[in-house]
């Protein structure tokens, strides 16, 4: 009997964009298959892993997600430097958080000057995630933009409703957009031609197509994912032929399961592992829907997640 | 490629006599096509016709069950390689390994362990399978723990040995559970398949390649046995994951029948840390594996596994939803906050996650919405004040509040003057748009 091994029929590749500037400056997609579909399609470098740094000293985290981040919380240059110093971090997410108008309401100047400090400071390419508040993003996007110039940032997440005035910035001063929708082929697909239209080179464009964890509606972005892949690589829609950016570490570390202490439920085992689990895990899943670059958290997990990924690609002895 | 209906209308009768129940034979074949019927229905159906179309009919991935009861294991049956082209349908087991050579404390945590079990969205999540390995090479010893396994537990068996005597003694002791047996091998297929035969029990094939094991199993298949789990042989992670995607693609996209079975994989094969190995059976969940085998189990990796199972294994055209009603959450008075949601299991996660970090004890009011989020359910006139007010006056929530005050979701702001008239006595709050924003709400909320 003799076995062929089915392939599937590829007829487009995802774009190859590269994040940052200079010798840390790194490049992500370039795929002609599935993720990790090595047998029958190419994947020209593995997914990226970007460590997430917050720019005000976070609440509420659970004790294992803090615990790596000890005494550098209330700096985010040392927090960021520690990223890639302790852990090996190739890309850094400055999380925004402190400009939320539902919180600290930090004002656009000084998110600007924050960003510029850890951005000086650094050599790997950074995310600068803000809030989703349409407003707010304008604000502090922009200016990050222009304190920023020529650092090719990654800034977002830019949605239909603030993609003009963010779009404009980063076309401006040389930096990447993520076009942000919700859970939405067709959204998603319609804010890339809307970028287009602005102008932002496909080449500075990563996709968010908004991610959850285990058990918050990861199979909603799972699928989501898988069609854009599907539709770039085997329908030839050059519109979803753009690499994916999952930002999953804060949907993970926020859920009602990894902050339930050990001794409250033994049968949720050890707190501390469940949460690196469902981090890694999470991350796994939207590895394997197609994300290129994927933003963490602990490096357990992200240890765990990179090993996965070596493997997976592994050079076959057989 | 399963025939169309207009291929099977050919050979059927075309007497439009209609006793299968629809009025002509072209109708049958459209229902047969869609899988809406069965060929029996048709009483003058030829031999040959039916002989022809039970092949075309056939499942391109055969569906095994293992176990007997409630606590039955139904895999494979899959249809489709995208769960968004129509669903996953059976979700992989998950196994707990003892060994014979185990010590009593050892298997006996084991056993324990093999009962954890969660609640969520009104489901219970739990594994399904024992393996019991037969390492001792005594066929006595094997056969008295799979006796002592099936009295402690109402555990699906998987019995583990490439042994055929020893493989015998423990079907002697749980024939009548019907476990699966591992492994028919290239060296041992003829006596295995005796046992799986005779035993009617179900087997699993292991090559070391993917060509081997379709020559063993199309062996099996000839000498009539019919539900069989397969294993590649791979045990690196790269050729385990490319496996589990040709088997599958195989199946259905070349109806490749010799690889249309569920599959059977390993992840301790590959690594001895067990967060490792969570992690590699978090892709097998995702990627097709029939049936994951486990060195162990411990809350923290099995219930991500199985949340991320139910997860994908989530039918995409219907939602998970949850059960109306009133919850309490945190140590509810009749002063504490009254929040108004559907019963989307997503919105229903998030919402009463949110109340729970915000350290506010809070009555949730969950209407059913048939499983729609606030937005979709609302713009479906579902989740209107004429649906609202009628819920809220049964629900009893009326009782359990002294200050009468209902904060609704912000995405249905436009419906609180309805509310205010459909539901005197009532004062109804607009909370915010996104669940982010609840606890800051609650902290600042007064009665």
């Amino acid at each position: 009997m003799t076995f062929e091994i089915p392939k599937t029929q590829y007829s487009g590749q995802i774009r190859e964009i590269t994040l940052g500037t200079g010798n840390k400056a790194i490049t992500v997609g370039g795929e002609t298959g599935y993720p990790f579909y090595l047998f029958e399609g190419e994947m020209p470098r593995l997914p990226q892993i970007a460590m997430e740094v917050y720019d005000a000293p976070p609440d509420e985290w659970a004790p294992a997600a803090l615990e790596p981040f000890l005494g550098v919380t209330n700096d985010p240059v040392a927090w960021a430097q520690k990223c890639i110093n302790d852990y090996g971090a190739e890309m850094i997410c400055l999380q925004l958080l402190s400009t939320d108008p539902n919180g600290l309401d930090r004002s656009a100047d000084e998110a600007a000057q924050v960003v510029k400090r850890v951005a000086d400071a650094i050599s790997v390419p950074l995310i600068v995630w803000g809030t989703a508040n349409h407003e707010k993003d304008t604000e502090v996007l922009r200016q990050v933009a222009e304190v920023c110039q020529g650092k090719n940032l990654i800034i977002g997440p830019v949605e239909e409703g603030d993609h003009k005035k963010i779009g404009a910035s980063a076309i401006a001063y040389g930096h990447t957009v993520i076009a942000s929708t919700p859970i939405d082929i067709n959204l998603a697909k319609q804010l890339n031609i809307l970028l287009g239209n602005l102008g932002v080179p496909d080449e500075k464009i990563i996709v968010d197509p908004t991610v959850s964890g285990i058990g918050y509606g990861i199979e909603y972005c799972y699928s989501v994912m898988e069609r854009m892949r599907m539709a770039g690589l085997t329908q030839q829609d050059d519109k979803l032929q753009f690499p994916i950016i999952c930002n999953i570490a804060k949907e993970v570390w926020k859920t009602k399961e990894v902050h339930i202490p050990t001794e409250e439920d033994p049968a949720l085992g050890d707190a501390k592992k469940r949460g690196i689990l469902m981090e890694a895990m999470s991350a796994t899943v939207v590895l394997l829907a197609g994300g290129d670059v994927v933003i963490m958290r602990h490096p357990e997990a992200i240890r765990l997640v990179r090993e996965m990924m070596a493997e997976l690609t592994a050079s076959q002895s057989n | 490629m399963p025939l169309t209906g207009i291929q099977i209308f050919k050979l059927l009768p075309k007497t439009n006599c209609g006793e299968c129940g629809v009025p002509t034979c072209l109708a049958f074949a459209m229902s047969l096509a869609a899988g809406k019927a069965e060929l029996a229905a048709c009483p003058y159906i030829s031999e040959e016709a039916k002989a022809q179309l039970s092949e075309a009919a056939a499942p391109p991935i055969v569906t095994v069950t293992i176990g007997t009861g409630d606590r039955a294991l139904k895999v494979g049956g899959e249809t489709v390689m995208f769960r968004h082209e129509k669903r996953f349908e059976n979700p992989p087991g998950f196994a707990i390994i003892v060994s014979d050579t185990m010590d009593e404390a050892e298997v006996n945590g084991r056993l324990e362990r093999f009962k954890l079990q969660y609640e969520r969205v009104g489901l219970t999540l739990r594994p399904e399978l024992v393996a019991v390995k037969g390492d001792s090479g005594d066929a006595g010893r094997f056969e008295t723990l799979v006796n002592r396994v099936k009295q402690n537990s109402d555990a699906g068996l998987i019995l583990m040995s490439d042994n055929p005597d020893i493989l015998a003694g423990g079907l002697k002791a749980c024939a009548d559970r019907r476990p699966l047996i591992y492994a028919a091998t290239k060296d041992n297929l003829e006596s295995v398949a005796e046992l799986a035969k005779s035993s009617s029990c179900p087997v699993a094939v292991k090559a070391s390649n993917l060509e081997e094991l379709a020559q063993l199993t199309t062996k099996l298949t000839e000498a009539g046995i019919k539900e069989i789990i397969i294993d590649s042989g791979a045990r690196t992670i790269r050729q385990a994951f490319e496996d589990q995607i040709v088997i599958r693609s195989a199946a259905l996209n070349k109806k490749f029948r010799p690889l249309g079975f569920p599959t059977i994989v390993f992840p301790a094969a590959v690594t001895d840390d067990p967060m490792k190995e969570a992690v590699i059976a978090s892709m097998f969940v995702a990627k097709y594996a029939g049936i994951i085998v486990l060195s162990d189990f411990q809350g923290e990796s099995l219930f991500p596994l199985l949340v991320e199972r139910m997860n994908i294994y989530t039918d995409p055209q219907r939602p998970l939803a949850t059960t109306e009603g009133i919850y309490e959450i945190g140590g509810t008075n009749e002063n504490s906050p009254v929040l108004l949601t559907t019963n989307f299991s997503l919105t229903y996660f998030i919402v009463s996650g949110e109340i729970e970090s915000s350290r506010v004890p809070s009555h949730l009011l969950v209407m059913d919405t048939e499983g729609l989020s606030v937005m979709t359910a609302w713009a479906a006139g579902k989740f209107v004040a004429d649906a609202i007010a009628p819920f809220v006056k049964k629900s009893g929530i009326g009782d359990k509040t002294k200050h009468h005050k209902l904060i609704i979701p912000g995405y249905i702001a436009a419906e609180s003057g309805g509310l205010e008239e459909e539901l005197p006595g009532w004062e109804i709050l607009v909370g915010p748009r996104e669940g982010a924003h609840i606890p800051a709400y609650l902290k600042a909320w007064q009665p």
